[in-house]
This record gives C-alpha cells, structure tokens and sequence, in this order.
C-alpha cells in the first residue's frame, strides 16, 4: 500500500478505491445486505414504539428484550404463511415484481460512505468504509430509484386487480412527480461541491453542512423524499381507506414481505443520501468534531446511524402526527409549489456562486436580474390562481345504482335513493320511530 | 474554496482498475441480493403450506365476487403527468453536468442555463394555465 | 478476447435479442418490459465503452422515464392483456426490410465516422460528467439551447392533444 508506505494517513485519503481485493468487495456487500436486514427489523419495531408512545399505547414489548424480537417473529410468521397468487395474475411479472423492488432497493447504498478509510481488521489493510465510489454517484442513486418504479407499476399490474393497478398508477405518478423536484433540488449541491461523487460531496463539507447553506434544497428534498417513499401523510398509494392495500394488495406470504422490506430500505436508503449530501455524511456533528478522533476509525459510522435515525425518527413522527393529504393537494404541492421553486433556487444559487467565484459584476446588472426573478415569481403565483377553474355544478341526474350491470355508486350530480325503512309503514304510528324520522326530515329539510 | 480543495487533495479515480474496478462491487451487490431473493423465497417454498382452492385464487374485491378484469383503462392525466416527467427529467440529467463544469466557465454558462431553463418553465407555465397541473 | 470485450458482445447480444422479442411478443405489456431489457442492454454497453455518465442517463431517462410513459400509454388504451394474434401485419417482410436498410445505415455511418477510434478508459474521466459538461458547455451550446425548444414543443404538444381528446370523451394517446 503506496499510502502506508509513504507514513501518511489521512482521514480523508479515499485514494484506494478500486484497490480492494475482490473478496474485501464481498464481504462489504454482504455487511451492507446485514447491515440493511437488521436495520430494516429495527426500524420497525422503533416505528411501532415511538407511534405507540406518541398515542399513549405501549407498542411491541413482549418478544426479547424492550420487544425488540417483535419484526423478527412477524418475518418468520410471513416465511410460514401460504403464497397465494391469484388466477388473474400475470405469473412471471407477478413475481419479477418484488424482486426487483427489493434489489433495486439495496443497490443504491453501493455508493453510500459511511465513513473514512480504516484499518480492516486481522490484516494490515487499509481500505474506505464505502463499497464503491462511482464518480456520477449521485446520478446512480437516482437511476436506481427510477428503475424500482417498476417493482410498483409490474406489481399492480401483474395482480390483475383493480385495487392493486390504481395504487400502483398512484403511487408511481406520484414517485415519478417527487423524483423530478428531488433530482433539481440536488443540483444546488452539486453547483456547491463541482461533483456528482458522493465521498467528494462529502469531503467538500468538511467545513460546513449543505443543509445550512443550501437550506431551502434540504427541505425540498425532504419534503420529495417522504413523498418518493410513499410514506404518511403522502400514502395515498397504499391508502387503506380507498385502495385496501395499494399495489400489493394480492400479495401474500415473502412476496409481500419482499415489498416491505423494500419499502423499508427506500426509507433508510433517502434519509442515507440526504444524510450525504446535507448533514455532511459520516463527519461527526459540530461539539463533537472539535474531538480529533471523531472522524477516525469507525466511530463516523455511529454519527452516520445517528443522522440517519434522525431522518428515520422524523418519518414516524410524520406518520404519527399529520392526517393523509388528498391527492390533488399532494400533486399540487409537488408540480406547483416544489419543482417551480427548485427551479428558481438553482438559477439563484448559480447566480450566487458566479459572484463569489468570478467576483465583478456590475451591481445594477444584479438588481436586474433579481427584479427578473421576483417578477417570474409573482408572474408564477398569480398564474396559479387564475388557473384552477371551478368544475360546473353537475346537474341532476337520475341515479341508475345498476348502471352496466355492476352495482355503482352515485356520480357527482346523482343521488342516492333514500332506502325506506324495512316493515314501517309510512306515516305509521310506532311511537320509538317517530323520532328517527322527524330527524331525517329535519336533515333533508337542511339539505 | 471546498470545489478546488477536493479536486486537488482528492484526484479522480477512475484508473484502469479504478474504472471496471469500480463496477465489480455494483455487480457484488446484485449477486448477493439475487442470492438473498433466491434463499427467501427457497425457504419460503420449504417453511409454507399450500392449498390452493380456487376461492383463495380470485381477486380480491372487499368480498363480493370480482366482476369483468382488473385491468381497468386508466385515466389520460396520467399520461400528462408521465410527460410531465420525461421533460423534467432530460432538463435535469442536463443540469448536473453544467453544475460539475460551471465554475471554470463564469457568466456565459449561468446565462445558457438561464435561458434553457427558462424555456422549460414556459413550458410548466403552460401546463399550469391549461389546468393540467390540477389533479382532478 | 478480454473479459470486457465479451461482456460488450453480451451486452449487444442482449440488445439485440430482446429488440427482436419486442416486435414479435404477443403481449403488448411484455413487449414494452422486453424494451426496458434492450434499453439496459444498451445502457450496459456504454458502461463498457466508457462511458459511464451517458449510461446512467440512459438508465433514468429511457428505462426510467420513456418506457412507463409508454407503459401509461398502453393502460391508456384499453389494456388488452391476454395474447393477442393480430400484431403481426402483413406489412412484415417490408417492415424487416425497413430495419434491416436503416441499421446498415447506421452502422455504416459510425463505422465511417469513427472507426478505428480508441478511447483508454483509464485516462481521466473519459465518460464523466465533467467531461459531458465541458463537451455540451464549450462546444454544443446551440443544439443545447434548441433542444429546450424542442422539449417545450413536445410538452405543448401532449398537453394539446390530451386536452382536445379529453372534451371529446376519446381516450387514446
């Protein structure tokens, strides 16, 4: 090793990629999928305890200590459960689906650093607690992310189920809406680090967090990567009010553990990237880098986990806190609001960093093109009132409950014929039910 | 400068070894995770009972029998929003080159990305006071 | 032949197979996903040449982002799901023919343009986004500019069409 022999040992030497041996390579892909499994069954029983906490309830106690068996013995119950597929279903795309969602889901966090190189442990090798070190990182993340969209739209096609094929269309017009605000809200960072490498962009945060400087990028990206993971108060995909369980409704058994194992690690696998690109990856926090050895070793993967878990924290009290939003909203918000900003915020951060870099510019030429800004803005958000027209009433429609030969609820405009109560005659004279229908015709009377 | 630090103290990695080299460890993880699928579902072929009968095989729809095909048509704002998406997506695969090469290009390039993003946003603007924007 | 050279022959074997599964599957959903297979394939052999940011691109772009438009775009239409026989026109012969002229074509072409080119994978960042970006920025800003026209233009012209067959009740693409 050309760095050991030299004497020099920097934290942040990450020049010895690509110089692992190929059995170092496995075992760390083997510790990420370890690493993933058991944080995945952690994450769900932190879930269930902090949303029982926040609701006054006790959560998963009984299995192993605090409960913490608890995921355990729930992936064990599913492993022993009937795989049921239905008659409907496109076979090989029924099972390519979760599959492909689940390795899709792991792949990203390849280029994920948790921390500096170190010593590898029984030998005298040195290699970065990173597996791969792609210089488009970044771009890989996202390309993987797009590539998991088809676990959802083969899931819910494959099923042959009505349920199942609108949450998948949902949930991956929704994923498809939340990646393009994600993907422009990280052009910011990379105006910032001049790479698209995820060990650059976190070495050029050594002095100071993007989340800081890039403040309304973070928050874009947050708010695009609950949104990304289909997770409350953006679940519409899944929501069991409306689309019983979304795209995997008719999954059953390890497939449908395969989904939520993936659902899990998209979690885990958004709060790592944002925790890279924002939070200054595996670099310990501020009273603690003050600390020379904070960033030695392998304590960086502990301020990792811990960053990490903040994120994961966030998601519960998100899920535990806000009520679903509707879907129009939860569109509206993403196509209005996030990527129109992110768009703005870019043209504002290049213009930012053009003055410090070149320096000389003529002020009034800035003014300009601030006036420019802010009147795109207003242009913007005045174009977004007028746009939304209001749907003329419908009108009166007789309502066939019948139409097509399938039973169907009422359209707007119809309404539905009031049952007359079973064995009353009307106008009768049972003295209990006099009060019931009074109410009612009070109701329709204020209707 | 953290731009200019990086790439001094940091040089790129991608040598010979460093180019192929550094995709063995992405086709690593695939291998494991095929591995992983296979073992799960494996087990799961061993561990289960199966007992098909055709009431268990039909679709489910909250418990009344399923009428006419799951495959229902679904609705063109899809298709908009999937359109949407394909434009936003070419504008950003263009933006991360410009933001890694920006800095040794001064003013011009800012105004470029201005400009091309700019046209973009006529485009978003648009859609916005055609009402498809509007998930109705 | 070196692991990498035979790796590029699979890929392009994948390619190619797969190109011939979309255009003779009997199920139009399988005919799409066998594109996202040609797609990576051909993703893959970009990773191999070099370059390994046009290859992600490819990646979100075409698998992530053109194939489910296609996708929507068949649920659009009344998603016919089963195995359907009247794909295959009786245009066929002429159709191969087309394929088979154009892909001569276009070998043709990059042969003539750039045979006999080596590019050294392990120089600098031959593929990078650096490199992209230098090339695009330095050299191509004007197709660069005309190409968020032509985006604009696309983008008007969907939501045209979607609004003009909305109000009329017709669904198709």
């Amino acid at each position: 090793m050309i760095v050991q022999a030299l004497g020099v040992r920097t934290v942040d030497d990450l020049s010895e990629f690509g110089t692992d041996p190929w059995w170092l390579s496995l075992i760390k892909a083997v510790l990420i999928f370890v690493f993933l499994l058991l944080l995945t069954l952690f994450n769900i029983w932190f879930e269930r305890r902090v949303v029982a906490r926040m609701q006054h309830r006790a959560g998963p106690n009984k299995n192993g200590p605090f409960g913490l068996l608890q995921s355990l013995a729930d992936a064990m119950k599913l492993m022993l459960k009937e795989d049921i597929m239905v008659k409907a279903a496109d076979r090989l795309l029924y099972v390519l689906a979760p599959v492909i969602s689940v390795i899709m889901a792991f792949l990203a966090f390849a280029v994920i650093p948790f921390g500096p190189v170190v010593d590898v442990p029984f030998t005298d090798r040195q290699t970065p607690l990173q597996l791969t070190d792609l210089p488009v990182g970044v771009l890989f993340v996202i390309a993987v992310a797009s590539v998991g969209i088809y676990g959802i739209v083969l899931g819910g096609w494959a099923s042959g189920s009505t349920y199942s094929l609108l949450g998948g269309m949902r949930s991956t017009a929704q994923v498809i809406s939340y990646e393009v605000a994600m993907s422009l809200a990280l052009v910011a960072v990379f105006l910032y680090a001049g790479s698209l490498s995820t060990s650059e962009i976190v070495n050029a945060q050594q002095r100071l967090w993007y989340a800081l400087i890039l403040l309304p990028s973070f928050i874009i990206f947050w708010v695009s990567m609950v949104g990304e993971t289909n997770r409350a108060p953006f679940d519409m995909p899944e929501a069991e009010g409306e689309l019983v369980a979304g795209y995997f409704t008719e999954y059953s058994s390890m497939k449908f553990a395969m989904f939520f194992l993936a659902e899990y690690i998209n979690m885990v696998t958004v709060s790592a990237v944002a925790t890279t690109l924002f939070l200054g990856g595996w670099r310990a926090p501020w009273p603690l880098s003050l600390w020379d050895g904070a960033n030695a070793g392998y304590w960086p993967v502990l301020w990792f986990l811990a960053k990490v878990m903040m994120f994961m924290f966030v998601f519960v009290w998100l899920r535990g806190t806000l009520p679903r939003v509707r879907y129009d909203q939860f569109m509206a918000l993403g196509w209005k609001v996030l990527i129109p900003v992110a768009l703005l915020w870019t043209v504002a951060v290049a213009t930012i960093r053009a003055m410090t870099l070149d320096g000389g510019l003529d002020r009034r030429v800035l003014v300009g093109g601030a006036l420019v800004a802010v009147l795109l803005f207003l242009l913007l958000s005045i174009v977004g009132e007028r746009a939304p027209k209001e749907e003329p009433e419908a009108e009166e429609q007789p309502f066939d409950p019948f139409a097509g030969g399938y039973p169907v609820p009422p359209m707007p405009g119809q309404r539905l014929p009031r049952p007359e109560p079973a064995g009353v005659v009307p106008g009768g004279a049972q003295p209990d039910q006099e009060d019931d229908t009074a109410r009612r015709s009070a109701t329709e009377e204020g209707d | 400068m953290p731009t200019a630090a990086a790439a001094s103290i940091f040089p790129r990695l991608t040598r010979m070894d460093g180019y192929y080299g550094s995709y063995v460890p992405v086709l690593a993880i695939i291998v494991v995770g095929a591995v992983l699928v296979t073992a799960m579902f494996l087990g799961n072929r061993l561990l289960r009972p199966s007992r098909p009968s055709p009431e268990k095989q039909l679709t489910y729809e909250s418990g009344v029998d399923p009428v006419g095909t799951g495959w229902a048509q679904i609705h063109l704002r899809y298709y908009v929003f999937a359109y949407l998406y394909v434009v936003f997506a070419v504008d950003a695969v263009f933006l991360f080159p410009w933001a890694t090469v920006y800095a040794g290009l001064g003013w011009v390039t800012v105004g470029e990305m201005g400009v091309f993003i700019g046209i973009i946003a006529v485009g978003l603007v648009y859609a916005w006071r055609k009402g498809v924007l509007a998930w109705t | 032949m070196s692991v990498v050279g035979l790796l590029f022959l699979l890929m392009g074997a994948m390619a190619v197979g797969s190109a011939l599964l979309v255009v003779t599957t009997a199920r139009l959903v399988h005919s799409a996903l066998w594109l996202v297979v040609t797609l990576g394939a051909l993703a893959g052999c970009y990773l191999l040449l070099g370059a390994e940011f046009v290859a992600w691109v490819q990646i979100l772009i075409y698998v992530g982002a053109v194939v489910v438009l296609l996708l929507f775009a068949l649920m659009l239409t009344r998603a016919p799901t089963g195995v359907q026989t009247g794909l295959t026109t009786g245009n066929r012969v002429v159709a191969a023919a087309t394929a088979g002229v154009v892909g001569l074509v276009l070998v043709t072409v990059v042969v003539a343009g750039f045979g006999g080119a080596r590019v050294s994978v392990d120089e600098e960042s031959v593929g990078s986004a650096t490199s992209m970006g230098d090339a695009i920025f330095r050299h191509w800003v004007l197709p660069f500019e005309v190409l968020s026209v032509l985006l604009l233009a696309a983008l008007v012209g969907a939501i045209v069409l979607s609004r003009g067959r909305a109000s009329s009740g017709e669904e198709t693409p």
